[in-house]
């Protein structure tokens, strides 16, 4: 009861005129910087930092927060509207989300999208309201043995998606991996696959190999049908909103099942990415509709895009409570807080309520008023889609470019984003799946370090993977999920065979 | 797209060559892993040993993915040389875009990017072309250079002008 | 807001009329100053930059912005590289922790701390021995004798990164008391404490600032500080016990000291004016309340040295770290 106090008082803190204003303009510019490939929310956050220091720090953190929502909506747009996802967990919105805005469908697609990281972030923020101390327990369980479980999880509910040659796919999945794999060995502190290049120091950013593969790709393949853009009929007034909203609550259980692993995955700390990519793999499988996915079904926006804002905003709980960033953004955040004199760990619910509580009320309404910013506005994000591919593919090109140069300040970069264009054009008409790529570029690396910090640990056994009763679980899950095809077919053979 | 009476590179092709692009990545990477030291070390596996069974798995699929490119063939195009005259009236100018920009700066490339772009493929008038083209980067710079302070390439026009 | 933009406006002339004979004004930034880290987001040079961004905003120290931009690829390699390549360019400085000297040693990347101009050392930041604390460990030497006891490789020493500044100081403990541990890397510091909290290693050596919430928290446990003598803040900050309380690691019977850099470089070829406005900035950052903070929240050691003191510590401390890493076993091995 007294939480509920405190969270009362906390929205009295965040409704001030003043820190609507902070939200208003947060959210705002979150978007902006979502929108446009390059920015990330860690930019925008880190940019604005230094600006929030003559606030006081509750302020402050509502406007940044508002920042980081605004991103997190920001980010499914260009996902949608041109294939080209800004950040990684946005990526496996692309696959339904694109297919939708080419049929024409992009108002329902985008409404889908924010109603859902809506729904997700509002979740995990009840989540935290009520089971905080709780679920922080839960996150100091995650030694390296245990994050490897999840990673392996995340593949696992994933491969053996794709309708595409099974040999393809682990090509492509290999590929990815190869590229995660270039750079500074993190275990060994050594260099390996930069054959003396010193732009390949960084390895492979994915968000140069996401912008090419995906976004030039995608302008390749409409060239070759000339300049036609499809999805210009676009449907471009607010009745698409309440329309779409009356589709979804029949995918109650999609969105609940991905707030879960959203929840899950933000507070171990795996972060939004593995969470929105098995989302939508456990979606495909259990979906009635599951063999439409890829080809513009809504639920497949819903599942990635809720378990990703659950997991986005569910990362801010280890942040405050343990000082573990879960993403580049909460790692800002992070240092904002160290900044304002406010020293994050197990102390920072007890002395610092006011601001806790503030933070936590300030999710609750940055949220919503997101919500009502972005989806005032999709009949103007639709619109674009309007704009002849004569003027705005050379427009999208060169923010592609700026995007991938921004990354590392490199003209390197930009470059190897053409090739990854190219490459990703050939690979499509191939037949190449490109989502396995990218998923192994995203963790790959991340993968490999948890399962070398582990042996280290266990001084090279393999059995710590299944050394206790939480481990067990995720990894005996991951191989479930791994043969669930050949399972499922034995269990209706087995029904055949008792009927 | 199967039966077009247009000639243009036959499907097979392509696939091989994909295949054959692919093996290669995979025995590169075989090559770096070497050098990084493939076996299980005294404290787990090595630097080189992930990647390096990486790059076998690369070879083997691209081997197969050879194996199979051969044996299909049903007489598909990729693509009608219409269609990759099109794509690569987008690739090359993108290509000369991306490789001019350390010399000239993003801007001014942008700039000439933009309005060849407009042009000579969509078709614009001039008048719409340049409003474009110029808009474009000068917009660019405010949000990335001066809102975000995210710094951009520039060359030898923006030094002159002190920007 | 207008004052102080004046006063700094006087203070820079009255400083070119007392400095130079010649009559042009003493050199200023005339575009946005990009602040290099070579460590990703969230961690402590991160945290030192940003803070620095911060106090520079708010007291309006410099009147063209300073942007932190983090180039931390190839364990930092990326921005030292990055400054070595904008030869010429007075708008870059960077920020540097331990891998200036350790990332090229271990690495083999084309690069020295002497390519770089040295501006000034801010601080040096402390390294302390933790334990969770719920380990019947309240001394070095409970400390030692279980790590001792344990089989050989079986107690686990979390830090930050492979070949870094943690893993030297694991290796110096380990020659020091004479056993075997095993280190295992994590990204970041903030990680390294809650793998710690969470039981996944048996003890840590993060720096104060990584460690002090949850030792508030009453989650983990400082042994000892790897310093010459105990820190200098006399705060109470748990269990009644300062910064202070804390013994040196020498006294305790474990002969080991390590303190890191933070300093400030900018990039080569660096006029004596240009070099000189950088260490004037960082004087009037050290003078504000905001950064008097901030070194006593993370506990640092707040030694400043500029010019020819600051080039010949470096000096000294390359030829330290080329020691340690040699006798570890560290060096890049020439590929």
């Amino acid at each position: 009861m007294e939480e509920l106090a405190n969270l009362f008082h906390g929205f009295a803190v965040a409704l001030q005129p003043y820190n609507i204003m902070l939200m208003i303009i947060g959210i705002t510019l979150g978007v902006i910087i979502g929108v446009l490939p390059g920015l990330g929310g860690a930019n925008g956050v880190a940019i604005l930092l230094p600006l929030t220091f003559s606030m006081p720090p509750t302020s402050a953190i509502i406007m940044l927060s508002c920042i980081y929502w605004g991103a997190l909506f920001g980010g499914a747009i260009t996902s949608i509207l041109f294939n080209i996802p800004g950040e990684p967990w946005s990526v496996a919105t692309t696959f339904d989300g694109y297919p939708m805005a080419q049929q024409g469908r992009p108002g329902e697609a985008l409404t889908a999208a924010f109603t859902s990281s809506f729904v997700g972030a509002l979740f995990a923020v009840i989540m935290i309201t009520l089971v905080a101390p709780l679920v922080a327990g839960f996150a100091l369980r995650f030694g390296p043995a245990e994050k490897f479980a999840v990673y392996f999880l995340a593949f696992c509910s994933f491969v053996g998606l794709s309708k595409e040659p099974p040999f393809k796919t682990i090509a492509a999945m290999m590929m990815g991996f190869a590229l995660a794999a270039v750079g500074l060995d993190s275990i060994t502190g050594q260099l390996r696959l930069t054959f003396g290049v010193t732009e390949l120091l960084n390895g492979f950013d994915f968000l140069i190999a996401v912008i090419g593969l995906f976004g030039i790709g995608e302008i390749l393949l409409t060239m070759e049908e000339g300049l036609a853009f499809r999805g210009g009929n676009a449907t471009i007034n607010l009745r698409v909103v309440l329309q779409t909203w009356r589709e979804l609550p029949a995918y109650w259980m999609t969105s609940l099942r991905s707030c879960l692993i959203g929840c899950w995955m933000g507070v171990t700390p795996a972060g939004a990415t593995p969470a929105s990519f098995m989302s939508y793999g456990i979606a495909k499988r259990l979906a009635r509709r599951g063999n439409n996915f890829g080809k513009g079904e809504i639920e497949g926006v819903i599942a990635p895009e809720t378990a990703a804002h659950a997991a986005g905003t569910s990362a801010l709980l280890p942040m405050l409570s343990l000082g573990v960033p879960g993403s580049p953004t909460a790692a800002v955040l992070l240092g904002g807080l160290l900044i304002w004199g406010l020293q994050p760990g197990p102390m920072l619910f007890v002395e610092q309520k006011e601001f806790v509580w503030g933070l936590i009320a300030s999710m609750y309404l940055g949220n919503l008023a997101g919500l009502l910013v972005v989806l005032t506005c999709v009949p103007i994000f639709a619109a674009i889609l309007r704009v002849p591919f004569g003027i705005i593919a050379p427009l999208i090109l060169v923010l592609c470019a700026i995007g991938a140069y921004s990354v590392h300040n490199s003209t390197f970069d930009v470059m190897l984003m053409l090739v990854f264009g190219v490459l990703g054009y050939l690979l499509k008409k191939c037949n190449y799946p490109l989502a396995p790529l990218v998923l192994a570029i995203v963790l790959g690396d991340k993968a490999e370090e948890a399962f070398r910090q582990s042996l280290l640990g266990s001084q090279g056994s393999l059995g710590v993977f299944f050394s206790n009763g939480l481990v067990s679980t995720i990894m005996a899950l991951g191989l479930v999920a791994l043969f669930w095809s050949a399972i499922q077919e034995g269990y209706s053979r087995l029904r055949t065979s008792m009927a | 797209m199967t039966e077009r009476s247009e000639r243009g590179p036959a499907h097979k092709t392509l696939e091989i060559g994909m295949a054959l692009l692919i093996g290669v990545f995979g025995l590169v990477v075989i090559f770096g892993s070497l050098k990084a030291g493939i076996n299980w070390g005294a404290e787990g596996p090595r630097a080189g040993f992930f990647p390096f069974y990486i790059g076998a798995a690369i070879v083997v699929a691209s081997a197969i993915n050879l194996w199979h490119a051969q044996r299909d063939d049903d007489g598909r195009l990729f693509a009608a040389w219409g269609q990759l005259r099109q794509v690569m009236s987008v690739v090359v100018p993108t290509a000369i875009y991306v490789g001019s920009m350390p010399f000239i700066g993003l801007y001014v490339a942008s700039m000439v990017f933009i309005a060849w772009f407009m042009r000579w493929l969509g078709g614009y008038r001039w008048l719409t072309t340049i409003a474009v083209a110029v808009g474009m980067p000068v917009l660019t710079y405010l949000v990335f250079e001066r809102w975000f302070l995210v710094p951009l390439p520039k060359g030898p026009l923006e030094d002159w002008l002190g920007l | 807001m207008k004052p102080s933009v004046l006063s700094v406006a006087l203070a820079a002339i009255a400083m070119s009329c007392a400095n130079s004979t010649a009559s042009r004004a003493a050199w200023e930034p005339v575009r946005p100053v990009e602040f290099i880290v070579p460590a990703g987001t969230g961690g402590g040079a991160d945290q030192m930059a940003r803070t620095i961004q911060g106090i520079v905003t708010k007291h309006n120290l410099m009147k063209q912005p300073l942007v932190v931009i983090n180039k931390a690829g190839g364990a930092g390699g990326e921005g030292f590289l990055d400054v070595k390549t904008s030869s010429g360019n007075p708008h870059k400085i960077i920020i540097t922790l331990s891998n200036l000297f350790t990332t090229p040693l271990a690495t083999g990347i084309p690069f020295n701390w002497k390519d770089l101009t040295p501006v000034a050392m801010l601080a040096l930041d402390e390294f302390v021995l933790w334990v969770n604390a719920e380990k019947p460990y309240s001394s070095v030497k409970d400390y030692v004798d279980a790590a001792k006891k344990a089989p050989s490789g079986s107690f686990k020493m979390g830090g930050t990164g492979s070949k870094q500044e943690d893993q030297i100081i694991t290796v110096g403990i380990e020659k020091a008391v004479d056993t075997k541990f095993t280190y295992i890397p994590y990204k970041g510091g903030g990680e390294v404490a809650v793998q710690l909290v969470g039981n996944h290693v048996d003890s840590t050596v993060n720096n104060p600032i990584e460690a002090v919430a949850q030792w508030r928290g009453g989650k983990l446990r400082p042994l000892c500080v790897f310093d010459a003598q105990p820190m200098a803040y006399d705060e109470p900050i748990a269990e009644g016990k300062a910064w202070k309380d804390i013994p040196t690691c020498k006294s305790q019977g474990l002969a080991m000291e390590y303190l890191m850099l933070r300093g400030i470089f900018m990039s080569p070829k660096a006029t004596k004016d240009q070099v000189e406005y950088y260490v004037e900035l960082f004087k009037k950052v050290r003078a504000t309340p905001e950064w008097q903070d901030f070194m006593k929240s993370g506990a640092f050691n707040t030694t400043f040295m500029t010019g020819a003191d600051y080039a010949k510590w470096v000096e000294a401390e390359e030829k330290r770290h080329e020691g340690l890493m040699k006798e570890a076993g560290f060096l890049a091995s020439g590929n």
